[in-house]
């Protein structure tokens, strides 16, 4: 792979670009999907593809193939090389100064090459014994759209024509499952899953299927409420969800197109005196890890929110040098070129028991799902549709939907009342309970 | 620029009908209820201009092949993006081994379903345009975004187009290709006012070429409408919350019909019986001034097809008439689950994904009412014409869509505009609450990406102006 990719940069080089940036993915998948103890759907996947990205002075344009034959490469150099020379020259593009290319590639252990040694058959297993344990659960549960089990190894390798080559593998394994509980004529679905770099730490399919029965059996007999400002706590998986909303908002390429609602606001408090968000590529075998980001440079660990303050933004290169700061190495390549993303995202543990949480609440929402797209990145306005529990004299009383919860992100981060203390990493992005002091709920 | 399909892959990758039915044939027949093999080629491009400059130009090329072997409910599906022989016979053995100890009854030979439609020859597919040419109306647009309102800080212009060549081919021989131009080309502007600051966007596109934009000035109108929809929004109050009356705007609303009647209408979740509308065709399920159809064979529109991706040819179903429930979206292998017809409606986001029921162009027919007599009618209420995207939990019905301009209706008129919050309702109930339906039906610029089940499609949608009696809108002024 990096024999291909030197080829590729040296024949780019030799055809006019001044510089340049290549990668190239292998990627083999399988996933068995499992419905009523039928096997429903299997797929098998083996895919490459190959991009690279040319600067001609300042101009730039990337071009990206699946067809990694001799005469494809060519013609991605050609078509990358002619599209720079149409392009407008923008000075602020170009890679990252050599001087701050990582020096090493760090073993995070992302990949678990043993992890994939199961047999189809296996695998089918897996998913059959997760979703068979949710209909076991209780006779309400009647249905599924199935259980699921994925894996997926890949290889990836970039490399730039200013002396950076590096390449790493990664495994991922998941297991979900999503019943349906019916009672009279009121049909609920929710589901649970986990997912892993390492297969023996995936969690027994047994449990996902339980948790997942309780999660759909907790929303039958679910009602409207009206439309009120209450507190409101969020699930951790909810929670993640405002995180990342608050991360988009931090990135590069939003702040220097002034579409963000933290424009301005670094070194500003932004949130409650409990809020630390921070982003960590460096975690040992965590979803979101990698040993360099999508220009070269090294990962590191980085405090976006500390105590409430904004302290850093999350940047590459490119976004970095438009606002005058350096990159925080956040870089994410794709065909396209280099956007931002986050690596693990977290906010930090918190010292209240969530139980202690629900119990300061005397009439408010407990929220366990989101649905729609209702958040502007430019004011921070939210209005989403919501499912979740109502709380009743610090109890979960009965459960709600058809129901919205809305606010503005600014203001429900500087309304945090109380952090939970149950913080687990089950994806990139974790967060655990949030109570925000007030929201405005609307339902009948 | 590319030739007829059956032509185009011969030339380019030596597969021809005879050597796609021998590779299904050999390791298919006789063991499962369907098989097929779908070849894809996609050339696409992506032209970003910020601040004036082109902050991206990439093209990109994919190509591959995902075979399908059925039997009973069970599909076994395996792709491959190397279209080398002995690749296609290795995931040809993978998806087949899926169907072996299945009961397997006869293999059902599958052929023609009618004649393809040819709803988007073009002289010049979008992708073959000139880039100086893109590039210079990428240009004129910052210009006069910037020229309309001294607010506008900010103007991101963008232009996608793609070329998709695609073949199916089934063990009995039979195969059916098409060839599909895509463009979009989209605005977005930031407005600053002292320390407020908004967002305003637009665009539009079909199965058309680049000079679709130019006529009629549409380019200009994109434009226009992203500065006076941002603009709009620097003066927005706080959107009121809870249950009111509603009044949909024609066109993108329509969106509502996508989230609330269409993805529960899906084949698949019906055979399934996890959808609201399971078992309830004939029932009444909307008022009976609402017919909605889903026609994939509308010209040159983002949504149609020629033929679906599992070769059946697009129709125009009509999914409820007069309120009552008529029909399901249907593929293959559900249509032949449930004892029902191919509705032309099993699409899939490439040849790595397995096809499903998915919608095309999917709309409300006009009525008869006046729409500015619709509003007077309202003494209060909230007044929506443009959305951004939405969300539908099939199971419980329950949908989201979020306005992203807004009005509120006092006394019968328009008056303030209000912040975006979103509306939520229950899908088999909130079409029952229509109460007025304009003659205003206008279909969506071609904009529309719908997501299932990780894979997006490009579709369309279309309404006229409809009120409706109680929906709950999330804002937060109580």
């Amino acid at each position: 792979m990096q024999d291909l990719l030197a080829d590729l940069l040296k024949q780019a080089t030799r055809r006019g670009a001044t510089a340049a940036d290549a990668f190239v993915v292998e990627d083999q998948s399988f996933s068995a999907q499992v419905r009523l103890g039928q096997v429903d759907t299997v797929k098998h996947a083996r895919e490459q593809h190959m991009a690279l990205r040319v600067f001609v002075g300042k101009s730039v344009a990337a071009a990206s193939t699946s067809d990694l034959s001799r005469e494809a490469m060519s013609r991605l150099v050609d078509e990358a090389v002619s599209l720079a020379r149409v392009t407008s020259p923008d000075e602020m593009a170009g890679l990252p100064d050599a001087a701050e290319l990582a020096r090493e590639v760090p073993d995070l252990g992302l990949a678990d090459p043993q992890g994939h040694d199961l047999s189809p058959e296996d695998k089918i297993e897996l998913a059959r014994r997760c979703e068979a344990a949710a209909l076991a659960v209780d006779p309400r549960i009647t249905n599924s759209e199935g259980g699921d089990f994925g894996d997926r190894r890949a290889r990836y390798a970039y490399a730039t024509s200013h002396g950076f080559s590096g390449e790493y593998r990664t495994s991922s394994f998941s297991l979900a499952v999503s019943p349906v509980a019916t009672q009279h004529a009121e049909m609920q679905r929710d589901s649970w899953y986990h997912v892993t770099r390492q297969r023996a730490r995936l969690d027994a399919p047994e449990e996902i299927g339980r948790i997942a029965a309780r999660r759909a059996l907790r929303r039958l007999g679910a009602r409207r409420v009206r439309t009120a400002e209450v507190p409101v706590i969020f699930d951790p998986d909810m929670a993640a969800s405002l995180v990342r909303h608050i991360a988009g908002a931090a990135s590069g390429p939003a702040l220097y197109r002034r579409a963000s609602f933290l424009v301005g606001k670094l070194g500003e408090r932004v949130a409650a005196p409990p809020v630390t968000i921070v982003d960590d590529g460096t975690i040992p075998g965590a979803l979101g890890s990698r040993p360099f980001d999508g220009e070269g440079l090294p990962v590191r660990r980085t405090v976006v929110v500390d105590q409430g303050v904004l302290r850093s933004y999350l940047l590459d290169t490119y976004s970095g040098r438009k606002l005058g700061l350096p990159s925080t190495h956040h870089g994410a390549r794709d065909g396209s070129g280099v956007s931002v993303s986050t690596t693990n995202l977290y906010l930090a543990a918190g010292d209240r028991d969530p139980a202690d949480l629900i119990r300061s609440v005397k009439n408010g929402l407990y929220v366990t799902e989101l649905i729609g797209f209702g958040v502007n990145g430019v004011t921070g306005d939210y209005s989403r549709g919501a499912v979740g529990m109502w709380i009743e004299n610090g109890e979960l009383a009965y459960p709600v939907e058809e129901i919205t919860v809305a606010g503005n992100l600014l203001d429900m981060m500087h309304a945090v009342e109380g952090v939970g203390n149950d913080l687990v990493f089950r994806d990139r992005t974790a967060a655990p309970t949030l109570l925000i002091g007030r929201m405005t709920v609307a339902g009948a | 620029m590319l030739a007829r399909p059956e032509r185009f892959f011969a030339d380019r990758f030596g597969l021809n009908a005879g050597t796609m039915e021998r590779l299904l044939g050999s390791t298919l027949a006789g063991r499962v209820d369907h098989a097929d093999l779908y070849l894809e080629y996609r050339i696409s491009e992506e032209l970003v201009l910020e601040e004036g400059a082109v902050k991206k130009a990439a093209r990109h090329v994919s190509q591959g092949a995902g075979i399908r072997a059925q039997s009973g409910e069970r599909t076994g599906y395996a792709h491959t993006d190397d279209l080398a022989l002995p690749n296609l016979e290795e995931a040809a053995r993978q998806a087949r081994a899926i169907a072996d100890g299945a009961s397997s009854s006869a293999v059902v030979a599958v052929g023609a379903d009618g004649a393809p439609h040819d709803l988007y020859t073009l002289a010049e597919p979008p992708i073959a345009a000139s880039l100086d040419r893109k590039l210079g109306l990428l240009g004129r647009m910052d210009t006069e975004a910037r020229a309309l309102d001294p607010r506008v800080r900010q103007v991101i212009a963008t232009l996608g187009s793609e070329d998709l060549v695609i073949m199916i081919a089934t063990p009995s021989g039979w195969t059916v290709g098409d060839v599909r131009p895509l463009t979009r080309l989209n605005v977005t502007v930031i407005v600053e006012d002292g320390t407020k600051r908004e967002i305003g966007s637009f665009g539009g596109g079909g199965r058309v070429a680049f000079d679709f934009f130019l006529e009629q000035d549409r380019w200009k109108r994109f434009v226009s409408e992203s500065v006076r929809q941002a603009v709009v929004k620097l003066g927005a109050v706080e959107a009121p919350a809870g249950e009111m009356t509603v009044v949909l705007g024609p066109g993108w609303p329509g969106i509502l019909l996508h989230e609330a009647v269409g993805h529960g209408l899906e084949g698949d979740f019906n055979r399934k019986k996890t959808s609201a509308f399971s078992g309830r065709l004939g029932q009444q399920v909307a008022s009976e001034l609402v017919t909605v159809v889903d026609d994939g064979t509308i010209p040159n529109r983002r949504g149609s097809l020629n033929v679906d991706d599992e070769g059946v040819p697009t129709r125009r179903n009509v999914l409820i008439e007069k309120g009552i429930l008529r029909g399901y979206m249907q593929d293959r292998l559900n249509s032949r689950l449930m004892g029902m017809e191919p509705t032309g409606n099993g699409r899939r986001e490439s040849y790595a994904h397995p096809p499903m029921p998915r919608m095309t162009n999917t709309f409300m027919l006009a009525g008869q009412d006046e729409p500015a007599d619709i509003i007077r009618g309202v003494p209060r209420g909230l007044y929506a014409v443009n959305f951004g995207g939405g969300q539908v939990d099939i199971t419980s019905g329950r949908f989201v869509f979020s306005a992203s301009e807004a009005y509120l209706i006092e006394d019968g008129r328009v008056t303030r505009p209000v912040k975006g919050a979103t509306l939520i309702g229950n899908g088999p109930e909130a079409l029952t609450r229509v109460s007025r339906v304009g003659h205003d039906l206008q279909l969506d610029e071609g904009v529309g990406t719908c997501g299932k089940d990780g894979q997006s499609v490009p579709v369309g949608v279309g309404m006229p102006t409809i009120r409706i009696d109680g929906m709950t809108v999330g804002g937060t002024q109580v």
